[in-house]
């Protein structure tokens, strides 16, 4: 939301995405269009009741996790919140163990154990998925401080909205990422509301959200969202004082989701107009805004783009059946990956009881 | 006729009343004014008593109900929300060492008459962090009081208990029970002329001289279902104690009913390290060991995080299946 003005060429012209080929272009056309067509067909599974708990969907704000995770290196990490499959997709998850998660069955990326809001996939730098409002922030930070202990050059991006700038949990971290010098990015993800609660009813701050870091000493910059091309310019920036000043900084960026907070906001009218429901997506859509960059530079025709496009779609409807032919998880997978030691079955183990069901 | 409302709306009549009796009450939380609630416990109470009465806090769940308890030693009467009781773990240190402490600290010059309430239950698909049902931790401190209604009539004359009372009271709802409609008197039908449910009274849910189940909350429900498959089907004559309130407790109630039946089984969606269950599987043990046929059985929670599967998760709540079985052992 509020956001700025349109992308100018210079995001275009930034070095990071002049170091982008043709096919780099093409692979984040590919995964904005995954995202999309995953949480749709996610969306249509839901409505036939096929998952459990909510469902917060991406829509809307899929060139923020793309636009980010396309920046990370080797010994790049992210964490977000619970409005995860975006970020999910853009570090390579694949959309089968995704889907089949939120239909809880065994093949799913946490078994069934975890749900929508609680995706992980460590081995690719990505830390979940986590429920509790800011509750990943402080992990954030141990994440770059994990780096920085370990000597290495990294980053964590820690995804959050703009709800969550007002717990004391963010607060606190500022100030230890500041006091450490750790490499730890805030992406505050400002889609403009928390739940029905617009950002002017729930945070008081001067010039910005991202402004409260001045305070910290931490360095700040608030950009507009809807461009993958401002969004790696941009952050680019915060990365490289990561990994070269070990600093972190506090990003502010503009988006919007279409869909309400959950598929269960009853509200989401009522809070927000249908106009500006309407606006964002006829004039802020970050696949219809990259897809116009690719034919504009003659990277793909529009047929090209709706064949990738319908791909993605093919590709989701078939996480679906995977999803739906899975097995559940089988209860005596309940007592599993609750302790290490009981799973290892180490000598810590066997000393002591674990479990007391009867 | 009798008049039949959801437990939700129970509830936002005792708060509605209590707002209109006193007006130090003050409702506050995530969403529960111009949203109605996330659950719709407070629809319509915004629009009827303006924003001094009734609050949208940012979230900042450390931050408001740690103001609840400031201002509830100034004499106001918050009844704060958590949007699910889960979310208590962030306001940890205002609850337990701030609201649970302070009166005994100053010696007894300082009091806390807040209720934070909000929906503490598992079952839903929202997944372990999302799922905990802390009645048995909460009242683990002295200086807390705990409720856990199970139908709508008690969820309203129990509030308006929790809300007059002069102690902090954690009142949990259940997300599963908001929809379940019950039996709540309208107040012209009531010679006190309002429904008013002290705490610390059991209630006997079903009369019956072989077995005592005891349970609160959500299992209550589980527990007279069980009850009736134990009667049909086996000849069994149960009892179900319903506890409502976790501390105080009403012993009394529970005693005489194990000293009637001989048996108890102790039932609740607590997990089942230290919860409700074992200290009341222990305070009978004590009290009624002559009495007793059999030892007292337990049946709670299944003692791992909440799976998100929803078929998965259905098994780690205690449902009638498992209570008919348990109790066959014994009867
Ligand atoms: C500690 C805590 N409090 C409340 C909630 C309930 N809740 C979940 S998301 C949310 C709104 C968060 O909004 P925002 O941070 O802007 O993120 P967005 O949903 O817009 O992505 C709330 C109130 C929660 N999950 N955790
Ligand atoms: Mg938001």
């Amino acid at each position: 939301m509020a956001a700025a003005a349109k992308t100018t060429p210079k995001h275009a012209d930034a070095p990071i995405n002049k170091a982008l080929t043709r096919d780099d272009k093409i692979k984040l056309f590919r995964q904005i269009s995954r995202i999309r067509r995953f949480e749709q067909i996610s969306l249509k599974h839901y409505n036939a009741g096929k998952m459990g708990g909510f469902l917060h969907l991406y829509i809307g704000q899929e060139s923020v996790a793309v636009g980010c995770v396309s920046l990370m290196g080797p010994n790049d990490h992210v964490i977000t919140a619970y409005r995860d499959h975006g970020h999910a997709l853009a570090v390579g998850m694949g959309m089968n163990e995704c889907m089949a998660e939120l239909f809880g069955k065994k093949t799913g990326c946490s078994k069934g154990k975890g749900g929508s809001m609680h995706y992980f996939a460590p081995d690719k730098n990505y830390w979940g998925g986590h429920g509790i409002v800011a509750g990943q922030t402080p992990l954030g930070l141990g994440l770059a401080y994990g780096l920085k202990y370990k000597g290495l050059k990294g980053a964590a991006m820690c995804f959050m909205g703009d709800g969550a700038v007002n717990q004391g949990a963010f607060h606190e971290s500022l100030n230890l990422a500041a006091l450490f010098d750790l490499p730890v990015i805030y992406i505050i993800e400002n889609n403009g509301y928390s739940m029905g609660t617009s950002q002017a009813r729930s945070s008081s701050y001067t010039g910005c959200l991202a402004q409260r870091a001045e305070g910290y000493g931490i360095a700040w910059e608030q950009l507009n969202g809807e461009d993958v091309y401002e969004v790696r310019a941009r952050v680019q920036v915060a990365m490289e004082r990561a990994h070269s000043e070990s600093k972190p900084t506090v990003l502010e960026i503009a988006t919007y989701r279409y869909y309400g907070h959950s598929v269960a906001d009853a509200n989401h009218k009522k809070y927000r107009t249908k106009e500006e429901i309407e606006r964002y997506e006829r004039e802020h859509d970050p696949i219809l805004i990259w897809r116009d960059h690719m034919i504009k530079e003659g990277i793909l025709t529009d047929a090209q783009a709706t064949e990738i496009d319908q791909e993605a779609f093919k590709e989701a409807e078939a996480a679906a059946v995977f999803a739906e032919k899975s097995d559940w998880p089988d209860p005596s997978e309940i007592f599993d990956d609750v302790y290490w030691e009981v799973d290892n079955q180490t000598v810590a183990s066997q000393s002591g009881r674990h479990f007391f069901n009867d | 006729m009798p008049r039949l409302i959801e437990y939700r709306q129970a509830i936002r009549e005792a708060l509605d009343e209590e707002l209109a009796r006193d007006p130090m009450v003050v409702l506050m939380g995530e969403e529960v004014a111009q949203y109605n609630g996330a659950y719709k416990v407070t629809q319509g109470l915004w629009e009827k008593w303006g924003d001094k009465r009734v609050v949208d806090t940012p979230i900042s769940e450390a931050g408001f109900i740690g103001m609840g308890v400031g201002a509830s030693m100034l004499g106001i009467r918050p009844v704060m929300e958590l949007m699910f009781w889960s979310f208590y773990t962030v306001a940890w240190d205002q609850i337990i060492n701030n609201a649970g402490m302070v009166r005994y600290m100053s010696g007894g010059l300082i009091n806390c008459p807040i209720v934070v309430r909000g929906p503490a239950n598992g079952g839903t698909g929202v997944g372990a962090t999302h799922s905990h049902t802390p009645e048995n931790i909460m009242a683990s401190f002295p200086g807390m009081k705990c409720v856990c209604p199970a139908t709508a009539r008690d969820a309203k004359g129990l509030m308006k208990a929790a809300i007059r009372d002069n102690d902090p009271v954690m009142f949990m709802e259940n997300t599963l029970l908001y929809g379940e409609k019950g039996e709540v008197p309208d107040n012209s039908e009531l010679p006190e002329g309002e429904l008013f449910i002290p705490l610390g009274v059991a209630e006997v849910k079903r009369e019956g001289t072989d077995l005592s189940l005891i349970a609160h909350g959500r299992a209550v429900l589980t527990c007279l279902k069980a009850a009736e498959i134990l009667e049909e089907e086996h000849g069994i004559s149960v009892e179900v104690v319903d506890l409502r309130t976790i501390r105080p407790l009403d012993e009394e109630t529970i005693f005489e009913s194990v000293r009637k039946t001989h048996k108890a089984i102790c039932v609740d969606e607590n997990k089942p390290f230290c919860g409700v269950s074992a200290q009341i599987a222990s305070s009978i043990q004590l009290h009624c060991f002559d009495d007793l046929d059999a030892p007292v059985l337990r049946v709670s929670a299944l003692d791992s995080p909440a799976f998100y599967s929803p078929p998965i998760e259905k098994l780690q709540l205690p449902y009638p299946d498992v209570i008919v079985a348990k109790a066959l052992s014994i009867c």
